[in-house]
């Protein structure tokens, strides 16, 4: 069953609430033994990165996530900071990231390209998804979803972007290594779209 | 391209909404949750949510109906009324609630924004301003418990306090314009936005979809946020929950960052 990681960061009722609505079953857990079974693990988070670091640790869920995304290979998918931690680092923190998608979080505001633009990134804007990859099916042309973040994912390589966006600076917006996968805005908030995303997840 | 926002602002008392004129005469004008459903149905770029009497009753927030909205909220839903502490606002945002707004709190003690941010990250620190234009329009000056409290400081000033403490969004209101339906306060918002480098969303005074065209002429990429405009329908306001479809949208934001 798809299983959304319950460690206090970000909207777990929400992807829940997606999930019933499209009559997929779907549970959140909050222990090592409630997410053993996941055919599919959604990792959601918000604030700092050390934070959502630190909170996973204090779960108890690190060890059996990483032996479902290594070890069994499960899709998981992160989302926002859920993603933001499948990398090595971040300029936000400290503690390493989990290390599965080779990169570094960045502030868009350490970019010299990045000009004066309020921050955080905050609202709708356009997503650019490459050619054929799953996650994306339906959203190739005008997919549009919430953003709401000041870092983004700064991929060593290329063939790990699933899809870029455009604020001052083009970024990457979304990862996709094997059965890893993480999306920076946030499709659980994200209306038809959104939907249509977590849908696709599902059906990986 | 980042887009300017559409929000609706909706208004809670004793468990129900409402909608004021110069923040008095509240009107009853329906169910929350009710409006929550068809704003969902809408597709509205997000959702604030006041509780208009928490501060000045001195209540909590009300926990049972925040976590009903945002269960139902399909869009990013920012809440606000009676949160005081970190506690607060961490209970919340445990509720699926995104963004949390803080007005008095803020206002007289610019450090509870930081204690607020360093516990749910400042991306979800929204700080409300609601502001009345001083007499003889020399300044505008922001005001607290429900625009009964005049803190004398200029909206400029506290705007960029609540940056420098780690805001992520600041929403000024203009209690001047409220209800009235005749456009926002253009001045109000181009100083603030040329204050403070947060995400800012303007509320007070949309009666068309042209008002929120000239304040995005205005204030470029911005949220606008409006009560009035999408629960009243015609010259006799009566309630009718509306909001513009994807198309109309479309064309207000693409003529007015045009213009």
């Amino acid at each position: 069953m798809i299983t959304i990681v319950d460690y206090g960061l970000g909207n777990v009722r929400a992807f829940l609430n997606v999930y019933h609505r499209l009559n997929i079953a779907a549970k959140a857990a909050s222990s090592a033994a409630e997410l053993k079974a996941a055919s599919k693990v959604v990792l959601p988070g918000v604030g700092a990165f050390d934070h959502a670091m630190e909170r996973l640790e204090e779960s108890g869920m690190r060890g059996t996530l990483e032996e479902l995304a290594l070890g069994a290979r499960v899709p998981v998918l992160g989302v926002c900071v859920g993603m933001q931690i499948l990398g090595r680092s971040s300029e936000e923190g400290k503690l390493p990231g989990l290390g599965w998608i080779e990169g570094r979080v960045r502030h868009f505001a350490t970019q010299a390209s990045f000009g004066e633009l309020p921050l955080p990134h905050m609202g709708w804007n356009d997503v650019r998804p490459v050619a054929g990859n799953p996650l994306f099916r339906q959203l190739e042309t005008d997919a549009r979803f919430y953003f709401l973040h000041s870092y983004y994912m700064d991929c060593d390589r290329a063939q790990d972007v699933a899809a870029v966006s455009v604020y001052g600076i083009e970024f990457c917006c979304a990862v996709s290594a094997g059965n890893i996968y993480g999306v920076q805005f946030h499709p659980e908030k994200s209306h038809h779209d959104g939907t249509r995303l977590l849908k696709n997840f599902a059906e990986l | 391209m980042l887009r300017p926002r559409i929000t609706p602002c909706l208004l809670v008392r004793n468990g129900g909404l409402v909608k004021t004129v110069g923040f008095g005469n509240g009107k009853y004008v329906g169910d929350p949750l009710n409006a929550v459903k068809i704003f969902n149905e809408k597709e509205s770029d997000e959702l604030i949510v006041l509780d208009i009497d928490a501060t000045v009753g001195s209540t909590e927030p009300n926990v049972r109906m925040i976590a009903q909205l945002a269960v139902e909220c399909r869009m990013p839903l920012c809440y606000g009324g009676g949160i005081k502490t970190a506690a607060h606002a961490k209970s919340i945002v445990g509720l699926g609630v995104e963004k949390v707004a803080i007005s008095s709190a803020a206002v007289e003690d610019p450090r509870v924004v930081s204690s607020i941010a360093a516990e749910i990250g400042s991306q979800s620190v929204v700080v409300v301003l609601d502001v009345r234009m001083q007499p003889g329009g020399a300044a505008y000056e922001v005001w607290t418990h429900n625009g009964s409290r005049n803190t004398r400081k200029p909206v400029e000033q506290v705007a960029r306090e609540a940056e420098v403490q780690g805001a992520g969004e600041i929403v000024v209101n203009s209690i001047d314009n409220d209800g009235l339906m005749q456009g926002y306060d253009l001045a109000l918002a181009t100083r603030v936005r040329g204050a403070t480098r947060l995400p800012l969303t303007v509320l007070g005074g949309a009666g068309s979809l042209a008002d929120i065209g000239s304040l995005i002429r205005a204030c470029g990429v911005v949220g606008a946020a409006a009560g009035s405009l999408f629960v009243f329908k015609g010259a006799y306001r009566a309630v009718l929950i509306n909001y513009p479809n994807q198309a109309q949208k479309e064309d207000l934001i693409r003529s007015a960052l045009k213009g």
